[in-house]
């Protein structure tokens, strides 16, 4: 088996807030990250697929494919977007960079032709970064 | 969802690699350059990694602001700008970067749940890392 891994990024603005909770307990929970006219980030997505190389084309997935599938699922939908107001995901998911990942990772599990998800990564910055293994544990 | 967080600190210190139980000229041949008398220095990168289930309330699977306030006060302010080798400890160790990332997970795990803390990696140049996930995790 061989793992693949292939970078994109994409450019968003969020902001962190919980509505069953006061402002004082956004404010006291989330920091500056649950200021109401957001932020935004550079993200990068890194996707990890596993499968076996294929003997004709010695590729163990087109890296073309994988990269319009990123980005038609993902990067094209969260580029230049706000998270929290059109994306739909995130109307009741925070946009934290774990749930980032986990919702990049229900967008392109099952699409990746002929190998397996292994692992979505998403940085928010170059010292912040969250890892989704998927539902079962794949380490 | 199987997710983990990762955050990157990073701190500059000073080490020399001896010995006391080898001989100077053993020393010299085992640790080479990083035996030098007056030491040496690195610009250290460290990824914290925790685990777990993602919170509904917040989209986090830990406050990154508890965990920075943990890893900044427990390892950043203690080895920043400071000689491994006069730390308490690495008195009966060689502040190799081996035993630097072991100490660093035993302080980190000392502040968090149990099973919280998935690994340390500590990045001593670009070039050479070290990871650790504590021994229960050598199975």
């Amino acid at each position: 088996m061989i793992l693949l891994t292939r970078k994109a990024e994409f450019s968003a603005a969020h902001y962190y807030w919980n509505d069953a909770w006061s402002e004082a307990e956004n404010q006291r929970v989330f920091g500056k990250c649950a200021n109401r006219n957001g932020h935004g980030h550079n993200y990068t997505l890194e996707v990890t697929v596993a499968g076996e190389v294929n003997p004709q084309t010695g590729f163990v997935v087109d890296l073309k494919r994988l990269k319009d599938l990123m980005h038609s699922e993902v990067v094209d939908v969260y580029d230049h977007r706000h998270l929290n107001l059109e994306i739909p995901e995130f109307r009741d998911r925070v946009p934290t960079v774990e749930n980032i990942a986990v919702s990049a990772w229900e967008r392109l599990e099952g699409k990746i032709p002929g190998a397996k998800l292994e692992r979505v990564r998403v940085y928010e910055t170059p010292d912040l970064y969250a890892d989704c293994f998927g539902p079962e544990v794949s380490r | 969802m199987n997710v983990t967080f990762t955050r990157r600190y990073h701190f500059s210190a000073s080490h020399r690699l001896d010995c006391e139980a080898l001989s100077p000229q053993e020393n010299r041949d085992v640790y080479g350059k990083c035996n030098n008398p007056h030491g040496h220095g690195h610009n250290y990168r460290v990824e914290v990694t925790v685990r777990g289930s993602i919170d509904p309330a917040t989209g986090m699977v830990m406050n990154m602001a508890d965990l920075d306030a943990l890893v900044v006060g427990s390892v950043v302010e203690r080895f920043h700008l400071a000689n491994l080798n006069t730390d308490p400890l690495f008195q009966q160790e060689v502040p190799t970067t081996e035993n630097l990332c072991r100490a660093i997970h035993r302080l980190v795990v000392a502040g968090l749940p149990q099973g919280k803390l998935d690994r340390i990696r500590i990045e001593e140049t670009e070039n050479n890392f070290f990871e650790y996930a504590g021994e229960a995790a050598r199975g």
